[in-house]
């Protein structure tokens, strides 16, 4: 089926509304990368490739405006030449799913809420979606927030269109805030006795002012490092000479450490960014997002009830855990959801076959009275379950 | 200018003895304030113009508590209206005659702090200032730091996404939240977030950040603490015009600095807090930039360096950075006071918050100093200049006829002009009541309606806190029917205030 490809926006409006009458299904794309993450949607197909360029960028502003379907490497190219970055550092989902890197569009970005290693410091995808154009699941044109860095004016619906998978509007224009790049990087690799130890070692250095921006953990063997034993990973940047102190800060506080120059530590967390310790064809993929104390309790309980775990790592501080799990009946969502359950968290299945992602939940059931308001709120936007049917819900 | 409300319900006057008695069922009795004299303490908040006596206040101290008052308004269709502290310069706790008033006051404790995970669980009543308080001797901060957080509740500051002088480098209260605990209107009780980060599906914690009060009842709060920067330090820079003030502040972005506070005063500012309490401020600038940088003191001290010789370059006429403490505090004295002083000087004032792209300062200044003029009134400004946020402070004396009057249309037109260079009607006090009625100027009718939406997602019966941000009521099966073609509104009759 060739796909619906509107031109402009008030075409996409009416192409949307049009199935908003008549209840057909929309299935949205990009540059196509990311329809194996989420549930399997269905509908016909609708690029949004024509919206694509940069309408806004000022750099003293701090703000990039770009239509949805604009290469997301375009943008970091651009921002590149000016110093600046997209600071929450996206995911690169491409690598993970077995696609060459560096593909994708903002739009795409923003509908998963992709954010990276710098989430622990400098907030998500959602802290910096300043605002958006969209048509909603009605066929509306609607706008929400603006190009300014401090505005409360009506609801923050930048909220909720990042990390909606499409699911209450297609997304034609977003507006981020930018950052300027530090000047200079580094990062202290200290090495202990156990994954617990590691783990210690990245809070102990995030209760110092050190200002750190990346703190993963990865048990001994991973790659990219392949080290002997489990080891703590911290990032720091900023100017040279105050990276240069805020290591031996660290250094001094943990009692060692090696430390990585600029380049070998942005390929790391380029690395890391991207789940590579865990990148293999084998298995399933779980993301887990819990307290920063619970990343190793999780990991813990699933070895006690012997799930088949084949590789994990840990970011933000342990509180983001990556996990690789042999295939199972239901991909040992029921064991790793109980296990978050306990803890408090979600859990989020990434990679796995179609027939997989349909028949279990890829995203963390909620409670009853939650999952009622998330569906009304779904309803908002698009009452007739037409945009990426399917895609989050099996029921929307 | 007359403020329309809603029109009070007269089925719901007519059974307010109903709606007490089973109240105090409910809650203690003290709890339950009925009372025309104890009642009138919560007839306004900050923003002071507006005051409605509210039709009973409720003052709960359990989840439970709430929860049953919500469903009790919900089956007796009575609106209630969420307050913090009060000190809202939006009106967003402005009671309504046929309302419950519901003061979270009661819930002032702190519940954990939890350190391994750099974070505090509290409850909605207490302050903003407090968590601080609480966490200092362990050497953590609460980022957020609002001008009222002596005061402010932290429910609140998530109701309003209260900022402060520090949001540039470490954002809104939306960016320092991880949880809520959340009351919707039927009683139901929901946890958005916890320890974690990011949501499990849509970030309804994000929604109901900045919502001010027309989503939920908000019962316990998760904020993200800070450790402490080891060094900072102020320099206090002025500048011979404003335009070069401004220069230097984009100078020092475009220079890749994010410093933790970038505050610019005006003349009219600067004279007024001289003489309110003098603090050393340069009385011959005709702009003063307050920069203040936070973080190791190696990193300070290459950052003060780099920001001196950009001030120098922009032509700053004197350039001071703080030695001690003391001295940052000094430097600081001024900008605090900034609001009371101008007060001295009104006698009154009413406090603006539009926010514009930095570099449009300068027209924006100007085009406010000729409407000022036009109105026969003063302004002084006082921005958050790191991100664009001004406040014009339109000085006026509520004695002299009219001049109320005058001030309100004078602070709308500001904010025309403020939307109209591409910035937003509200940075950090909300809409309200306040600007309620300008959302029109940003957001088309379409895009209202799909706010309003969200809206009934939480509140299908549209009784929490209406007559807020939105300039129109809807019922909300009209609006889920309605499709909006072209910004023309079926249901022209519907009422507009």
């Amino acid at each position: 089926m060739s796909p619906l490809a509107p031109k402009i926006e008030a075409e996409l409006a009416e192409i949307i509304a049009d199935s908003h009458a008549h209840e057909t299904p929309l299935r949205l794309v990009g540059a196509g990368t990311k329809g194996a993450l989420g549930r399997p949607s269905e509908g016909k197909p609708l690029t949004l490739a024509a919206f694509s360029g940069v309408t806004l960028y000022e750099p003293e502003e701090l703000v990039i405006s770009a239509g949805a379907g604009t290469p997301r490497a375009e943008i970091e190219a651009l921002l590149d030449a000016h110093g600046q970055q997209l600071a929450f550092e996206p995911i690169d989902f491409c690598p993970l799913l077995g696609g060459a890197p560096g593909q994708g569009t903002v739009g795409a970005m923003t509908a998963i809420g992709a954010s990276g290693p710098r989430r622990l410091k400098a907030g998500g995808l959602r802290d910096h979606l300043l605002g958006f154009r969209c048509v909603t699941g009605r066929g509306e044109i609607v706008k929400s927030g603006g190009r300014v860095m401090k505005n409360v004016t009506g609801y923050d619906l930048s909220k909720l269109v990042a990390g909606s998978y499409g699911t209450l509007a297609a997304l034609t224009e977003v507006t981020f805030k930018v950052l300027p790049k530090a000047e200079t990087e580094a990062t202290l690799v200290f090495e202990t006795q156990d994954e617990a130890a590691a783990l210690a070692a990245l809070r102990t250095a995030a209760k110092t002012p050190n200002e750190t921006s990346g703190l993963a953990a990865l048990p001994k063997g991973a790659a990219p490092l392949g080290l002997a034993r489990d080891a703590a990973l911290m990032r720091l940047e900023g100017p040279a000479i105050s990276v240069a102190k805020r290591l031996e800060d660290i250094r001094a506080a943990l009692g060692g450490g090696e430390t990585l120059s600029a380049p070998e530590s942005a390929a790391l967390w380029r690395d890391l960014r991207d789940a590579a310790p865990i990148a293999s064809a084998q298995g399933l993929v779980w993301r887990v997002s819990v307290a920063p104390t619970d990343g190793f309790a999780l990991v813990d309980a699933l070895r006690h009830a012997e799930a088949p775990l084949l590789a994990h790592f840990y970011d933000w501080a342990g509180g983001l855990v990556w996990l690789r799990v042999a295939r199972g009946p239901d991909a040992h969502a029921a064991l790793i959801r109980s296990a978050v359950a306990r803890l408090g968290g979600h859990s989020t299945l990434i990679c796995a076959g179609a027939e997989t992602r349909a028949s279990v939940e890829v995203f963390q059931p909620q409670p009853p009275a939650l999952a009622a308001l998330t569906r009304r709120v779904k309803e908002s936007f698009d009452p007739r379950h037409i945009m990426e049917r399917g895609r989050m819900r099996a029921e929307f | 200018m007359t403020l329309l409300m809603p029109q009070p319900e007269a089925e719901t006057l007519a059974r307010r003895d109903e709606i007490i008695s089973r109240l105090t069922k409910i809650l203690p009795e003290q709890n339950v304030i009925a009372d025309e004299t104890a009642r009138r303490a919560y007839e306004c908040d900050a923003f002071t113009m507006y005051r409605a006596l509210p039709l009973v206040v409720a003052l709960p101290e359990t989840v439970e508590q709430v929860s049953a008052i919500l469903r009790l308004a919900q089956e007796m269709n009575v609106k209630v209206v969420p307050r913090g502290s009060g000190t809202s310069l939006s009106g967003g706790a402005l009671p309504l005659t046929d309302g419950i008033l519901l003061g979270l006051s009661k819930f002032n404790r702190i519940l954990e702090v939890d350190y391994e995970n750099r974070c505090a669980r509290v409850q909605p009543g207490v302050t903003n200032l407090a968590i601080t308080n609480a966490v200092e001797a362990q050497g953590f901060y609460y980022a957020p730091d609002p001008s009222s957080q002596i005061a402010c509740s932290i429910g609140g500051n998530v109701g309003e996404n209260a900022g402060g002088v520090h949001c540039l480098k470490y954002g809104l209260t939306t960016n320092n939240l991880l949880g809520i605990e959340v009351v919707l209107m039927g009683g139901e009780v929901v946890r958005l977030g916890g320890k974690h980060l990011d949501s499990e599906f849509y970030d309804l914690l994000g929604v109901m950040t900045g919502s001010e009060g027309l989503l939920g009842v908000i019962t316990e709060v998760t904020v993200r603490i800070l450790p402490k920067p080891a060094v900072t330090r102020a320099l206090l820079l002025g500048f011979s015009s404003v335009e070069d003030g401004a220069r230097a502040v984009g100078a020092i972005i475009a220079r890749g600095v994010i410093p933790a506070g970038l505050e610019m005063m005006d003349r009219a500012t600067i004279g007024a807090t001289e003489r309110f309490q003098p603090c050393g401020y340069p009385q011959d600038a005709e702009a003063l930039v307050i920069v203040e940088l936070d973080g190791t003191a190696a990193e300070v001290d290459c950052l003060s360096a780099v920001c001196e010789e950009i001030a120098v370059a922009q032509g700053a006429k004197s350039v001071k950075v703080s030695h001690s403490e003391a001295e940052r505090l000094q430097f600081w004295a001024g900008r605090k006071n900034a609001f009371p002083a101008v007060a001295c000087i009104g006698p009154d004032y009413l406090c603006m918050d539009g926010t514009i792209p930095r570099r449009r300062l300068p027209e924006v200044l100007t085009g406010m100093e000729a409407l000022a003029q036009r109105y026969g009134l003063r302004v002084a400004n006082v921005f958050h200049a790191g991100d664009g946020n001004l406040h014009p402070l339109i000085l006026y004396n509520a004695s002299k006829e009219g001049d109320i009057g005058r001030a309100e249309a004078l602070g709308f037109d500001i904010l025309r002009l403020c939307v109209s260079v591409g910035g937003v009607l509200t940075g950090e006090h909300g809409v309200g009541v306040e600007k309620r009625d300008l959302m029109g100027e940003m957001f088309s009718e379409v895009d209202l309606a799909q706010q309003m939406r969200v809206k009934c997602a939480f509140d299908p019966q549209g009784r929490l806190n209406p007559g807020k941000v939105f300039p129109t009521l809807h019922r909300c099966a009209e609006l889920g029917m309605m499709h909006v073609r072209g910004g023309q509104m079926p249901f022209p009759e519907l009422p507009r205030f």
